[in-house]
């Protein structure tokens, strides 16, 4: 997959964040540590991980961008493209898989219009994408909603869940 | 006790005491709880002392190895003049693994404890806790605890007036099965793509930043303050079947019971009394089909093998699985076996972290296979391609992914031939279908 490139981009590190990353510093005895701590830093900021912002990040830690790019590129929690304002993970491993976990996917797909699996729907709201256990495996279906942990969730429940995140 | 549900008479609560009980989660609620005297004593023993203690306990790794956690320690150097680093793994992602998040998001402190008294004991003064990035709530919590500790005075330059320093580092992992194997802990953590490295050197030897470095499991690491505080021979004497499995496990149990959740149990436990007495056993008019007892990386077990089987290392080994991590997977009748161990080859084909071929190419393949067989249009010579490609990715690579991929492929083949055949066209295989 292409990384998105940004027409105009602004530095993330700058001021109180390049604070706080610098603060991190002091708990390990070398620069790279600091670059999953950097990158989560830049998709809270901004919500994905430009090229130009492993460019940046890279500098600011004295490494290359392509070996910045290779370490992004290896987790799946990264975002190397914009996605919807909420981005929903739904578990379909064969513990959530068993119990129904690929209906309430379906019912996902269907009811916040994105229709397929990393797509994201028109009005910029939601991108859904299925992942690999989420750890909650007696609390089918789970998924996590941005930063929030939903367990639980049934065909039935996905509208009431929705419309918690306009 | 068996969260989310209340305590069992079959259980028995030690790290599960205070799971649901959020006046745990503060400093102040976990030494009311009688949390930070096991510190306080191990501030006054030696490290060989502690070892000692551990070693007698019996403790064994409980992330899934079941490695005796006092001789992990042992291993590691005494005066080299390196720093030292404990790295706890919190990166809990084996399917059907769910036990590690209660103690992270109901008991901290208890982890934070158990973090450094096994620092004090391998000489470490850091200790890195790394958790999965999908654990946003166990990571808030964690931090919050953490945090407390500085400020009360348990963790950082003095701790408890002791003139002894000891950190804490919480490290968010960003989505990667493969981290929770230690060499790929270390080199995620080090910013690295987290490839599991090649073994000698041990961790003990050259780990994390290239110094000394011992890995645990949360759960064997909150059981450690227990340890000290009641004794090693209390703890040795939890012990249902067999000497060598001695302490209580936490069991996540999901899947087709009528009361999934986390559960505690004395080592040696009938499994039956577990999946039937603790759990509920079945949903109404259904029947067992197959348990995975330890996590999606061990092989299958049959309602027989569930049966005659003790829950310990060696109890779970003689009926033809592993105890693991103790994340067990309950599947009645309804289940479609063949379509499970595809996503479960799935699962591993999308978390290979592609450095070794036989891994990254079997993976995939055997997916593939699979995926096949299910849309009708499987080959005689199919099961037997698949058993070949699981012997080639059996003990052929840098980790055991590979491994983990190949045991619910040959023990599904072995134990439900039928299920499989059904899915061969009748012509290929009209002895084995039982259709």
């Amino acid at each position: 997959m292409t990384p998105h490139v940004e027409s105009s981009y602004h530095p993330v590190f700058v001021g109180a964040v390049r604070d706080r990353l610098e603060a991190l510093q002091g708990r390990y005895p070398t620069r790279m540590a600091l670059l999953l701590p950097a990158l989560w830093m830049v998709q809270e900021e901004r919500g994905w991980v430009s090229i130009d912002a492993m460019r940046e990040v890279a500098e600011l830690l004295g490494l290359t961008p392509a070996y910045v790019q290779g370490v992004v590129t290896f987790y799946t929690m990264y975002h190397i493209h914009p996605v919807g304002r909420h981005f929903i993970q739904a578990c379909t491993t064969s513990p959530c898989n068993i119990c129904g976990a690929e209906d309430v996917v379906r019912a996902l797909l269907e009811q916040t219009g994105c229709g397929e699996l990393g797509a994201t729907s028109a009005d910029g709201r939601f991108t859904v994408i299925e992942v690999e256990c989420l750890g909650a495996c007696g609390f089918p279906t789970p998924m996590l909603i941005n930063n929030d942990f939903v367990e639980s969730v049934s065909p039935d429940g996905v509208p009431a869940l929705l419309a918690r995140y306009p | 006790m068996g969260f989310p549900h209340p305590i069992h008479p079959k259980e028995t609560a030690v790290l599960s005491s205070h799971f649901g009980d959020s006046a745990a989660r503060t400093f102040r609620g976990w030494t009311e709880r009688g949390g930070y005297q096991a510190l306080r004593q191990a501030l006054t023993m030696t490290p060989e002392q502690i070892i000692d203690e551990v070693k007698a306990s019996g403790l064994r790794g409980r992330g899934g190895a079941g490695f005796p956690t006092g001789l992990k320690w042992s291993f590691m150097p005494k005066e080299d003049g390196k720093p030292h680093y404990l790295c706890c793994n919190a990166d809990e992602s084996e399917p059907g693994t769910f036990k590690d998040r209660e103690i992270l998001r109901w008991t901290p402190h208890a982890l934070i404890e158990g973090c450094v008294i096994a620092a004090l004991a391998i000489r470490a003064e850091v200790s890195y806790i790394y958790i999965r990035g999908e654990y946003t709530d166990p990571y808030t919590v964690l931090q919050a605890a953490v945090d407390e500790a500085y400020a009360e005075g348990a963790l950082g330059a003095n701790v408890f007036g002791s003139g002894k320093r000891l950190e804490v580092v919480v490290h968010r992992g960003a989505g990667a099965y493969i981290c929770g194997e230690e060499t790929a802990l270390m080199n995620s953590l080090e910013g690295r793509r987290g490839n599991p490295r090649i073994k000698p050197p041990f961790p003990a030897v050259a780990g994390l930043f290239g110094m000394p470095t011992t890995i645990n499991n949360v759960e064997t690491l909150a059981a450690v303050p227990h340890i000290l505080t009641r004794g090693a021979a209390w703890y040795a004497g939890l012990c249902l079947s067999n000497p060598k499995s001695t302490g209580t496990k936490l069991i996540s149990v999901c899947g087709h019971v009528q009361r999934p959740g986390t559960y505690e149990i004395t080592l040696g436990l009938p499994m039956r009394e577990l999946i039937y007495d603790i759990c509920g056993g079945m949903r109404p008019g259904r029947t067992l089909k197959a348990v995975i007892p330890g996590g999606s990386s061990v092989p299958i077990m049959t309602p027989e093998e569930v049966d005659a089987c003790a829950t310990d290392y060696e109890g779970v080994a003689a009926c033809g699985s592993l105890l693991g991590s103790g994340g067990m997977i309950v599947m009645d009748d309804s289940t479609d076996l063949v379509y499970q161990v595809m996503r479960l080859a799935r699962f591993y084909a999308h978390e290979s972290c592609a450095q070794c071929t036989n891994c990254r190419e079997g993976t995939a393949w055997t997916t593939r296979i699979l995926e096949r067989i299910l849309r009708g249009e499987g080959k005689e010579s199919d099961l037997a391609l698949l058993l070949d490609l699981a012997d080639n990715m059996t003990g052929k690579t840098i980790c055991v992914l590979s491994d983990s991929c190949a045991a619910p492929v040959v023990s599904g083949i072995h134990k439900f031939r039928p299920d499989f055949d059904a899915y061969l066209p009748r012509s290929v295989a009209p002895a084995m279908s039982g259709s």
